[in-house]
């Protein structure tokens, strides 16, 4: 099937490197992030898939020796995400992120998702019950813990914390979600409303998710990137890349041969 | 298309497999062909009982292949070439057993002609070279799938137009003898039913060619007029 519809540009990686320390763990990725789609990142471990996801949000500031080359440009302001002069806080404001292990502050469902709109100054109690119900029907778990928003997070079950988690990344109404692995802790039926929940979030969120499970990112893709070490080898319509990818390497990683 | 091996050696197997029970599938229906024109020449009619004894055999086969690939699917999630065999194969096989469908069809009309103590020979219409072409193409279109070779589809898919433009020829001059002799009519229009079943094979040459360029190089050329390589 054609996608038909001109996608807009969301963001854009440009000549980026990043090195650990003297490890050059990202080579020259050129690389376009299309707004309100998902695009997942697929390839081997240690191919610099998460360390690109990332670099989206700064994580890599958090560490003394790492370090940028390059730009990320995120548009519509067209600004580089990655200059020193972009403050780290306002990027993660813009661009949230859900972890592999879902990750609840040991704190009340409802602080969990209270939580940032805090740290951003709204204090009226009206607002902060709006947004955090919004953001928890957003992320599909509303129903399940409207009547018990006082209980701890940590008591929730690991397909629900997760969802909490994105709820708490949707807060902020960020325009950009990088998902690293969300899936790989959970069973197949909370891996499933998560898929569920990705679908629905692209409607409003551009979504950058990295995946081991390459049938997951078949599922819940509009466009695949194949990464190899640090260098990005193929970028492309996922219904292409899985059925007719141009790079023997991609062909090689995703029908499961050797390379 | 990936010659390398699959991590698992297991799913190498199977594709294999499949791969060997497509061409023993199309090996029958080449033997059923080549049966069926045989006994348009000679007369043997008593080979017409092994060309519907092999038909079920292509029939099961059908089944066990279609079979196979279902359970690959499910087991195995294939993508890229892969996939792309998969569901070639798929389609190959429907394509091999009306293959074998219509060798069984000119066996039962030459049956029906002999036994109606007509020679079909006597027509002179060229039936015996246009099954000839036709048989080739289906030999040179399992050849490509079996060496996963696009020229050589390209080959039979062009080779089509020959088959198919034969076949209007014959049936020509068999009207030509219809008008000129009405006595004829039987006997031309069990001629023209043969002649149409080898024509058809020659068409599912070309769809299993068309298949072969999809299962390679990932390009749909079905009801296009696309140019093959």
């Amino acid at each position: 099937m054609q996608i038909h519809d001109k996608p807009t540009l969301k963001a854009e990686a440009r000549n980026l490197n990043f090195y650990y320390g003297e490890a050059k763990a990202l080579k020259g990725i050129n690389m376009p992030i299309y707004d309100k789609k998902v695009t997942a990142l697929i390839g081997p471990s240690g191919c610099g898939k998460s360390t690109y996801l990332r670099s989206f949000n700064r994580m890599h500031d958090l560490y003394p020796g790492n370090r940028y080359e390059g730009e990320i440009r995120f548009f519509p302001d067209n600004t580089n995400l990655l200059s020193p002069e972009v403050d780290p806080i306002e990027v993660r404001m813009r661009v949230g992120m859900v972890f592999q292990k879902p990750n609840p502050f040991p704190k009340t469902i409802y602080e969990n998702v209270a939580y940032g709109l805090r740290v951003r100054g709204e204090n009226n109690k009206r607002a902060l019950d709006d947004k955090v119900e919004h953001a928890l029907r957003g992320a599909a778990i509303w129903d399940e813990v409207k009547d018990r928003l006082q209980d701890m997070a940590p008591n929730l079950s690991g397909g629900q914390q997760q969802r909490l988690c994105i709820a708490r990344a949707l807060a902020t109404d960020p325009e950009l979600l990088l998902f690293d692995e969300p899936t790989s802790a959970l069973d197949p039926i909370a891996t499933g409303a998560i898929e569920e929940l990705v679908h629905e979030l692209k409607k409003r969120v551009t979504i950058l998710i990295v995946t081991h499970n390459m049938q997951q990112a078949a599922r819940v893709s509009d466009y695949t990137a194949y990464m190899y070490l640090g260098e990005l080898i193929e970028f492309g319509k996922t219904d292409e890349i899985f059925i007719k990818p141009q790079d023997k390497r991609t062909e090689d990683y995703i029908t499961g041969r050797m390379g | 298309m990936n010659e390398s091996q699959h991590l698992s050696s297991q799913f190498d197997e199977e594709l294999n497999r499949l791969r060997t029970h497509v061409l023993q599938m199309g090996g029958l229906v080449e033997t059923q062909v080549s049966a069926a024109i045989e006994a348009y020449s000679t007369g043997e009619i008593a080979s017409v009982k092994s060309i519907v004894e092999t038909d079920r055999k292509v029939n099961e086969l059908e089944k066990a292949i279609d079979d196979d690939c279902a359970h690959i699917i499910a087991k195995r999630q294939p993508t890229a070439s892969d996939l792309r065999l998969i569901l070639g194969i798929s389609k190959i096989v429907t394509d091999l057993e009306r293959a074998g469908d219509e060798a069984k069809k000119i066996a039962k009309g030459v049956r029906r002609i002999y036994e109606n103590g007509h020679l079909p020979g006597q027509y002179g219409v060229g039936i015996r070279h246009l099954a000839e072409a036709a048989l080739a193409m289906v030999r040179r279109a399992l050849d490509a799938f079996a060496r996963l070779d696009t020229p050589q589809a390209a080959d039979v898919i062009r080779a089509d137009t020959d088959v198919d433009a034969e076949f209007k020829s014959i049936i020509r001059q068999l009207i030509t003898h219809m008008m000129e002799d009405p006595r004829t009519i039987t006997t031309s229009i069990d001629i023209i039913w043969i002649a149409r079943a080898i024509e058809r094979i020659g068409d599912h040459a070309k769809n299993i060619s068309e298949q072969v360029v999809y299962v390679v190089e990932g390009r749909d050329i079905r009801h296009t007029k696309e140019k093959v390589q």
